[in-house]
């Protein structure tokens, strides 16, 4: 237990370590980066260039420049931006991380409750018009890109027919925090969480519906009727429990992709300072300090998140708490 | 003297709802204290005729009569077959490794289906659960109750699935092909737990392909050929006298003890017909060495002796 542990952990700070090394890699290996001319600006003179290259420490060799950012991200947490000058990154980071954590949160419980509802329902009403709807609607839902979608409703509700009564309740652009008002955190955060969770809802719902009617034709669903269990607990209980294996883990993975900054276009779209539109600022002035401290919260974020799936599917599935993993 | 009838089906046809018929014809009585064995080669119709007693088949038609304890069950309601479903009548599977959900004790199944139908408690379910394992011959059933299906061998498993199916009593347990997935010291311990609840006064209904398991466990036989029950009877005296040409071959086709248990009768060259190619008369008659112009017209099962019926030309009268 507590060597699976260390070395699950082991495993996971190694993940860490490399996906750190390859952005680093990537980044001084990308012409047209070299941070010490976007510093410095266009045209400057040369001693301005040395002074800023021995400043920051760009004249030594990457691998101790890479130790350096480290030191600075990790252990004295004062790392600065590249471009805006002597800005401290991970205060940056921290304060976005509750902005798209609430975002997130929403889209979750949209598209989990969303997805239950209609994966269930197909399922039960499986080959009818009602299922052939929901699959079509679910088809839809995945393919419309969010930046779309997301243009659309607030082109809907921001002006179109932001006056109407439908639509009236709808605050500006932007993000407020919960400290601050409850509810219009909730009322920011309804519309960008709903355009968010639609193509989840679509992929869940589906992959809900085939596992579902997957696990309704095996044995131990007919035994479950042959004990004289009801319609509702059969599909609830015994088959659901067969089949949110695959669901669970799915959700794992994408919920901690959204928190590590997944979910940019729907913050862009909706102006909400989050993870995601701090990462898309940052990939868009090449700011190496605010790439890595936004890279390396996400890769935490997936990384813990994959453990704790794995996790999880022992606690659901007890042949795989032995170890007999597939069987 | 005669024993009440517990279960009576009479005519019992089942189609697909594009009118192929599955069951043509399935006759066939258990009364209290009976094992009536229902053999066949496989593909002929006997899960179906216990999915269909147990009222498992919705997307079936089902015509004909099922009497339960005197009552049709043909036509009644899903919610009061569902009463009767694991209280009135049990059924035991093949496959005690995919019948149980593997994610939850087995302790905990059986509870479950204690409070189906009984309103007791969680603890009073679990003493029950308990003390029905240590019935079925399960060591340490406290512990065995926690643990999960894939934990215990199969003969653990398939006893464990016998206390689930007897927790309420039933008046009828139905077992299909409860002893194929077990190897053969194991199959004689299940077989004999069966022939148990037979002399407790149940009535039992045991699926096979196996002339030998019927021969070592039932009371009664019933020989299915084709979606057709061909011939019904005392076990001794079917064994001795086997009067239709297919039970018969049954008999002449018993494997040994142990050793590898054929799937095709070594005796007879062919398989039954599929339901939708059936011959029009005698369903046997393709591979019948008896067979004569007469058998193109279709025999009915009719009572030749006394309890003993089968559905040939030759006994015609
Ligand atoms: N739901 C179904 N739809 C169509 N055909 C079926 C269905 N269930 C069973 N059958 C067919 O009915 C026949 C009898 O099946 P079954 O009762 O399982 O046989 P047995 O248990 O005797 O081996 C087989 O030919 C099988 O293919
Ligand atoms: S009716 Fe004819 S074909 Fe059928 S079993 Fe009897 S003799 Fe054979
Ligand atoms: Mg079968």
């Amino acid at each position: 237990m507590i060597r699976g542990f260390a070395s699950r952990t082991g495993q996971m700070l190694l993940v860490i370590f490399g996906i750190s090394v390859l952005v680093f890699a990537i980044f001084f290996a990308t012409p047209g980066a070299d941070p010490t001319a976007r510093i410095a600006g266009r045209g400057a003179s040369p001693q301005v260039v040395a002074r800023i290259r021995a400043e920051y420490g760009f004249d030594r060799p990457l691998p101790v420049q890479y130790l350096k950012m480290m030191e600075k991200l990790f252990i004295s947490r004062d790392l600065t931006s590249f471009v805006n000058h002597g800005q401290p990154v991970v205060p940056e980071v921290l304060q976005a991380a509750p902005v798209t954590l609430s975002l997130v949160l929403w889209a979750a419980f949209f598209w989990v409750s969303g997805s239950l509802v209609f994966g269930i329902a197909s399922a039960v009403l499986r080959d009818s018009w009602v299922d052939r709807l929901l699959m079509v609607l679910g088809l839809v839902g995945l393919s419309i890109p969010v930046f779309w979608l997301g243009e659309v409703v607030n082109l809907v509700t921001q002006s179109r027919w932001h006056d109407t009564l439908l639509f009236r309740w709808v605050p500006p652009l932007g993000y407020v925090p919960f400290s601050q008002s409850p509810f219009g955190w909730a009322k920011a955060l309804f519309l960008p969480s709903l355009t968010l969770a639609v193509a989840f809802i679509g992929l869940y719902a589906r992959v809900l519906r085939s596992e579902l009617l997957t696990a309704m034709g095996e044995d131990s669903i007919r035994t479950a009727r042959a004990k004289g269990a009801g319609p509702v607990r059969v599909w609830l209980w015994h088959g659901l429990r067969l089949s949110w294996l695959s669901y669970v883990s799915l959700f794992g993975l994408d919920f901690a992709q959204l928190l590590g900054g997944g979910a940019l276009l729907t913050e862009v779209v909706f102006a909400l300072p989050g993870v995601g539109r701090l990462t898309y600022q940052a990939l868009a002035t090449l700011d190496l300090p605010l790439i890595m401290a936004t890279v390396m919260y996400a890769a935490v974020f997936v990384v813990v998140a994959n453990a704790l799936v794995d996790g999880l599917y022992a606690l659901l599935d007890p042949r795989i708490r032995e170890g007999r993993h597939g069987g | 003297m005669e024993a009440e009838v517990l279960l009576k089906l009479h005519h019992l046809h089942l189609e697909l709802s594009n009118g192929t018929a599955l069951l043509e014809d399935v006759s066939l009585n258990v009364r209290r204290g009976d094992a009536l064995g229902v053999v066949g080669e496989s593909g002929s119709g006997k899960s179906l005729t216990a999915m269909s007693v147990m009222g498992l088949l919705p997307g079936l038609r089902a015509s004909g009569s099922i009497r339960f304890e005197g009552r049709e069950l043909l036509g009644l309601k899903d919610r009061e077959w569902r009463r009767l479903r694991g209280a009135g009548m049990a059924m035991i599977f093949q496959d005690p490794m995919t019948a149980f959900l593997p994610v939850r004790s087995i302790g905990a199944q059986i509870d479950e289906q204690i409070r189906l139908h009984e309103r007791v408690s969680r603890r009073e379910a679990r003493a029950r659960t308990v003390a029905l394992l240590g019935r079925m011959g399960v060591p340490d059933p406290e512990a065995a109750a926690k643990r999960y299906p894939h934990q215990l061998s199969g003969g653990l498993r398939q006893r464990a699935m016998i206390a689930m199916a007897l927790s309420c009593g039933p008046a009828l347990l139905i077992a299909d092909e409860p002893t194929t997935a077990l190897d053969v010291t194991v199959q004689a311990q299940i077989l004999t737990l069966l022939c148990e609840i037979r002399d407790s006064g149940a009535g039992v209904m045991l699926i096979t392909h196996d002339m030998g398991v019927v021969a070592q466990t039932c009371t009664h036989v019933a020989v299915v050929y084709s979606g057709l029950v061909v011939e019904q009877g005392p076990v001794a005296a079917v064994m001795a006298r086997p009067l239709h040409p297919y039970t018969q071959a049954l008999l002449e086709a018993i494997p040994p003890l142990d050793g590898p248990r054929p799937d095709a009768l070594p005796t007879i060259p062919g398989r039954p017909s599929a339901p939708d190619a059936r011959p029009e008369g005698c369903v046997f008659a393709p591979r019948c060495r008896f067979v004569r112009p007469d058998c193109a017209v279709r025999p009915a099962l009719r009572e030749v002796e006394e309890g003993r019926r089968v559905a040939c030309v030759l006994y015609d009268a």
